[in-house]
């Protein structure tokens, strides 16, 4: 053997094994340009679809449609983004294999993969507030609350990026990742990020007006539309935003726990 | 087996930095009654197995023979059912974090990123072993010369060929500088030149005596490349040695003869059977003749001898090694 340098002295730290694979996973959507396109595109086309082709059969009360729409899309679009199938391509290439044979702490993987994720979701968001922005959108409260709710957005993004993994770990396969996908299809519309739930039937009224969606483009609406719009929304920006964020810390705390667990037994 | 004082301990103690081994002589790898079963299926069942310090140990078994789940518990991808499991000392299950710092896996159980280049992919693996950012810059420079990929270093992986990326992977497990090497199949489905290829580089990067494990379908794979050998089958151990000892356990080398015209059998038959330790044997579509010897070598010089003398027209002479369908049918009864 000629190979002459010497063993690391110490295994990684969280820190760096976290931005190590983050770094990675970055690099990888950088140089695959047709998942950032796609990405942009689906954010894209259900913004137009919804702003002029649904949009004009949906009562909003007293606020314009695109001002209620953009605020929820970009709220869920980590519902949207497919963090999912980049997991299980990780895992049905060998790459998870491999990490897991070396010495990181194991949970760091994940939540590097998390921050990578969490930036892709970020990347919908903006491409749905410039694209908003072109289409009409408004937002009237104040540049506090506009950066509260993007704050708010990152917060979402990250929660729904674990619930991403999860799905990518449990899936198997990138394709049944992708089908997997669908299955919060009814998190998002059963809400009231399209159409306000009072326009829903009252069997399907309670679940829309207590799921962790609604609340979060609620909190979201309320910020960036300011207090005036309190009253149109049916509650005050602080019952939406705490509910948010208890959610958002909920669906954290359930998917970094079943991911991990998941992730051990690969 | 292996005294700290053998020639090959000698190289390993000089050439690898091996401060992570532990104090006492322990074999690379020792699994004891070692279980694994998934749903109905034992995938091990009791197997016993020791890869000694400083060598090449083959696990050579048919697909399903439980190969690959072993090489996953030994790299703590898995945890087994029962049985003991030994990494170079250190319990793999109870000190699973301590047994990833020494060990390297490549092959199918890993993989490289086609969308970074070959040197950030080593870069990546280097600083996930713990190397700080100059640290991994000179491990992936040093790994990279070694496996001849510095020419493509800087070429993203998607472009290179299967043989290059192969190499890249085993280039990935040893960027830590591993005390034991783990190679999973590590040419199935190489084309025979770029396997070829392979084993050379496999053969340089453990000639200095770093412990590997590496499991293989192929015999001539294990003979190639392992100083020992273990063969299982149905998650157990059924025979262990040296790859010519288990050749000679399997069977003889047969002198085969293919003669031009049928009707020579006979008398070319009547020629080897003196040589033979049991009665030729006539494959006469075939037009071939076959007999089991010992000593092959000279053997097949002594029946080249006799024919030439005859001019009996010839088709085709050798000797035939034991296939590894014959090894297996050997010591199971049974064909893999």
């Amino acid at each position: 053997m000629t190979l002459t340098f010497a063993p690391p002295t110490n295994p990684p730290t969280a820190f760096a094994t976290a931005n190590t694979y983050a770094g990675r996973t970055i690099k990888q959507f950088i140089r695959t340009p047709q998942l950032l396109v796609v990405n942009a595109l689906t954010s894209i086309m259900f913004l137009l679809i919804f702003r002029f082709v649904f949009g004009g059969a949906i009562q909003t009360g007293g606020i314009d449609y695109v001002d209620f729409l953009i605020p929820a899309l970009a709220a869920v679009n980590g519902l949207f983004a497919g963090g999912a199938v980049g997991v299980a391509e990780d895992t049905e290439s060998g790459l998870f294999d491999r990490l897991r044979s070396l010495p990181v702490p194991r949970w760091a993987l994940l939540f590097g993969r998390s921050m990578a994720d969490t930036g892709l979701i970020m990347w919908g968001t903006v491409v749905t507030l410039v694209v908003g922005v072109i289409v009409g959108f408004r937002p009237s409260g104040g540049v506090l609350g506009a950066l509260a709710a993007l704050s708010l957005c990152v917060l979402f993004a990250a929660a729904f990026s674990w619930l991403q993994i999860f799905l990518g770990l449990v899936s198997g396969s990138a394709q049944a990742a992708q089908g997997m996908s669908f299955a919060v299809f009814p998190l998002i519309f059963v809400s009231s990020a399209y159409v306000p739930v009072e326009s829903m039937p009252g069997w399907l009224q309670p679940f829309a007006e207590h799921q962790p969606v609604t609340a979060m483009v609620g909190s979201v609406r309320a910020l960036v539309l300011g207090g005036d719009t309190e009253m149109l929304l049916g509650h005050t920006t602080t019952w939406f935003v705490t509910r948010a964020i208890v959610w958002s810390l909920a669906i954290l705390a359930l998917f970094v726990g079943l991911s991990s667990r998941r992730f051990a037994r690969l | 087996m292996n005294s700290p004082t053998t020639p090959t301990q000698e190289r390993t103690v000089h050439e690898r930095p091996v401060h992570q081994r532990p104090a006492h002589d322990s074999p690379a790898i020792e699994a004891i009654g070692l279980t694994k079963h998934y749903g109905d299926v034992r995938a091990l069942d009791g197997l016993d197995l020791v890869a000694p310090a400083g060598k090449v140990t083959a696990v050579l078994g048919p697909n399903g023979a439980g190969k690959t789940t072993f090489i996953r518990a030994v790299a703590t991808l898995l945890e087994p059912d029962s049985g003991s499991l030994l990494v170079a000392g250190v319990d793999a299950v109870a000190h699973p974090r301590q047994v990833r710092r020494m060990i390297g896996l490549a092959g199918q159980s890993a993989a490289v990123e086609p969308a970074l280049t070959g040197r950030e992919n080593l870069i990546m693996i280097a600083r996930l072993f713990g190397h700080d950012r100059s640290g991994a810059n000179t491990a992936a420079d040093a790994v990279l010369a070694e496996i001849s990929l510095t020419d493509d270093a800087d070429r993203p992986v998607k472009d290179y060929s299967g043989g290059m990326r192969r190499r890249l992977d085993l280039g990935a497990s040893l960027v830590g500088a591993p005390h034991v090497l783990l190679l999973d199949e590590p040419t199935t489905g190489l084309d025979p030149r770029t396997r070829l290829e392979l084993w050379d580089s496999i053969r340089s990067l453990v000639a200095g005596g770093t412990d590997v494990l590496l499991t293989t379908q192929y015999l001539e794979e294990a003979d190639q490349l392992a100083d020992h050998v273990v063969i299982i089958d149905h998650g157990r151990s059924i025979a262990v040695g040296t790859p010519t000892g288990l050749k000679a356990q399997a069977g003889l080398d047969m002198v085969e003869v293919r003669v031009t015209h049928g009707a020579d059998l006979t008398s070319v038959a009547a020629m080897l059977a003196p040589l033979g330790t049991e009665p030729p044997r006539l494959d006469e579509p075939g037009r071939r003749v076959s007999v089991p010897v010992e000593e092959g070598t000279s053997r097949l010089a002594d029946a080249v001898r006799a024919l030439s003398e005859t001019g009996i027209e010839l088709d085709d002479i050798g000797l035939r090694r034991p296939t590894l369908d014959e090894v297996f049918l050997a010591l199971t009864g049974a064909p893999s």
